[in-house]
């Protein structure tokens, strides 16, 4: 008869258990330091910036670069050729513009493929900024921290002429139309809150697909920021026509900004430089040289 | 049977033959006793430890706060949970419609390509190479091309629904794949049976109809199940014409307000309405295993 006592392997196996699972805490990510508690500025409007902004003491991504995230593929009129790195297009020299103000030359700067979707994830980022036509949001700030915008948007119906809603003058002319808008846009929110259609949106993945929807008829307009309108009625859909713009909705105007990690130690300086390219007209500048098709649309009340 | 046992049990028998266990009996059975509830004490342990440490590990991670904000937030969960069973309408109607022409064009293309007669090889020939080609293109491209490319040929009488052409791209691929399913499930009955139904006077047909395939389908029902399954998960992909499914419907809100609670909420629907169906295939292929294993020899 064995002794009813617990066999050493037994104990060893009991041990085994929570130390396999503690030796998995040994992998688990250590704060960088960087506490979540610690208020961040939750938007550019500070200009007590303490901290001197520039390339020795910001803490950047990779140290001595600048790295700035983009869609791939990136869209006209806001990149040109989908390279990022050519600096033509809006938002690249938009990019570049406030490199530059930081203190960083242009071969400092690198970019990096984020797809819009991982923009906003709450891991560690790969990318000082990010810009990419994002809309600021009350809600999406409680997930990232944006600059100001550097850029006023205005929502745009696009159809094809011949499309039943190539003429409308007004909101009411777009209820019974099928519209279609990228996912993730504000484009879509304007559809959902403003025209409120009786027939349900088509939401696509990417703007291509959209157009493709548009000009397969598949759709009777779609609905995109004011300058990639005129950009496909320029030179993707020649048959097509910029209906209307919608007008601002809330009191602020709807503005594109740049998205930093929540609670970035960027965030202040990035949002001093848009603050001053604003102010010393850079942006208007660039918007002139980049976006200047885009006149104004008849506003669709 | 414990010395226990045998006291409750035959108390009436306790009179006429008293049993006594031996010393020996009662030592061996307590041991027994003590090593299935210490078993029991360091099984429970070891959970608990286990446990307490996972939850340590990702409730205290630095980033515990910020990932339950962005994947558990309850506000976020309420405002989905309607537009994604909205959308699940649309995948569980493409997946009844899709499911049942499938197993339809399926079995009649795995027919085609096991027609016999030299005067069949072009049939033969034209179903093998669909097969080939629609096994091999992939369904995201395949959907592409169907939702985006046939409205662009302006055919008169055409539709140009997104959801339709979405469909009928599904239709093509997993028609392929069921095609192969139904060919290995006839190909694997004996071909001892034809002959003997050839013996009996029917016909080539005759017994294809009545002994090959009753016996070719019975075989092959859990695959069949597994490409349902997998139907059902792949019915999302027509979003991409523009139709908004249980997953869109999630990912349109997390990209407008920068929160992923709405994909967990949509995940857990899906996992939810995949279990009853898991458990169906486990049900029909036990059925199945009862029903063969009866009757024995013929």
């Amino acid at each position: 008869m064995r002794p009813a006592i617990l066999p050493s392997r037994h104990r060893a196996a009991l041990a085994a258990a929570p130390l396999l699972v503690l030796a998995l805490a040994a992998c688990a990510p250590q704060d960088d330091g960087d506490s979540s508690a610690a208020p961040s500025p939750s938007d550019g409007a500070t200009s007590t910036a303490t901290a001197s902004c520039s390339p020795a003491s910001l803490a950047t991504h990779t140290s001595g670069t600048f790295t700035v995230g983009t869609d791939n593929p990136a869209y006209d009129p806001w990149f040109v050729d989908n390279k990022p790195s050519n600096g033509k297009g809006y938002e690249s020299a938009v990019a570049y513009a406030v490199a530059r103000q930081l203190g960083y030359s242009a071969d400092q700067v690198t970019w990096q493929k984020v797809p819009f979707n991982s923009a906003f994830s709450p891991g560690a980022k790969n990318f000082d900024v990010d810009i990419n036509q994002v809309s600021i949001t009350a809600a999406r700030r409680k997930t990232v921290d944006f600059s100001p915008g550097y850029y006023d948007v205005r929502q745009a119906v696009v159809a094809p002429k011949g499309s039943k809603i190539a003429g409308a003058h007004s909101l009411a002319d777009l209820k019974n139309a099928k519209l279609g808008a990228q996912v993730g846009t504000t484009s879509l929110d304007v559809i959902d809150d403003v025209v409120k259609p009786t027939r349900q949106p088509a939401v696509y993945q990417r703007n291509d697909l959209a157009v493709a929807a548009l000009k397969n008829g598949q759709v009777d307009g779609i609905v995109v920021d004011l300058p990639t309108a005129f950009y496909i009625t320029g030179s993707e859909v020649p048959g097509a026509t910029v209906v209307g713009q919608f007008a601002a909705t809330g009191t602020a105007p709807e503005q594109f900004g740049l998205v930093l990690d929540k609670g970035s130690k960027l965030t202040s300086c990035v949002s001093q430089a848009v603050t001053t390219l604003r102010a010393n007209g850079t942006l208007a500048a660039l918007e002139k040289k980049w976006l200047s098709d885009a006149v104004n649309a008849p506003v669709l009340k | 049977m414990t010395v226990q046992d045998e006291r409750e049990g035959g108390r009436a028998a306790a009179d006429a033959d008293p049993y006594r266990p031996s010393a020996r009996r009662i030592a061996r059975e307590r041991h027994r006793r003590n090593r299935t509830r210490r078993a029991f004490a360091v099984a429970a342990a070891s959970t608990v430890a286990t446990a307490a440490v996972l939850y340590a590990l990702i409730v205290d991670s630095p980033g515990w706060d910020r990932t339950r904000q962005t994947f558990f937030d309850a506000h976020y969960a309420r405002i989905s949970l309607h537009p994604v069973l909205v959308g699940l309408w649309l995948n569980l109607r493409l997946l009844v419609v899709c499911g049942a022409i499938v197993l339809v064009a399926g079995l009649l293309t795995a027919l085609l390509r096991t027609l016999r007669g030299p005067v069949f090889f072009p049939v033969r020939a034209l179903a093998t190479a669909y097969v080939d080609f629609f096994r091999g293109l992939p369904l995201i491209i395949c959907i592409l091309l169907c939702v985006f490319g046939i409205p662009a040929l302006r055919l008169t009488g055409v539709t140009n629904n997104p959801v339709l052409l979405g469909a009928f791209a599904l239709c093509l691929t997993y028609t392929a794949y069921v095609a192969e399913v139904f060919r290995a499930g006839i190909e694997s009955v004996h071909p001892s049976q034809r002959a003997a139904a050839r013996s009996l006077g029917l016909s080539n047909a005759q017994a294809m109809r009545h002994v090959v395939l009753p016996q070719a389908v019975r075989r092959v029902v859990p695959p069949l199940l597994n490409d349902l399954v997998s139907l059902q998960k792949d019915t999302g992909l027509v979003s991409i014409g523009g139709a908004v499914d249980a997953v869109y419907a999630a990912q349109i809100i997390a990209s407008r307000d920068f929160n992923y609670t709405p994909y967990v909420v949509a995940g857990l629907i899906f996992v939810v309405i995949t279990i009853p169906m898991t458990r169906f295939t486990d049900w029909v292929a036990a059925r199945m295993n009862r029903r063969q294993s009866q009757g024995g020899a013929v």
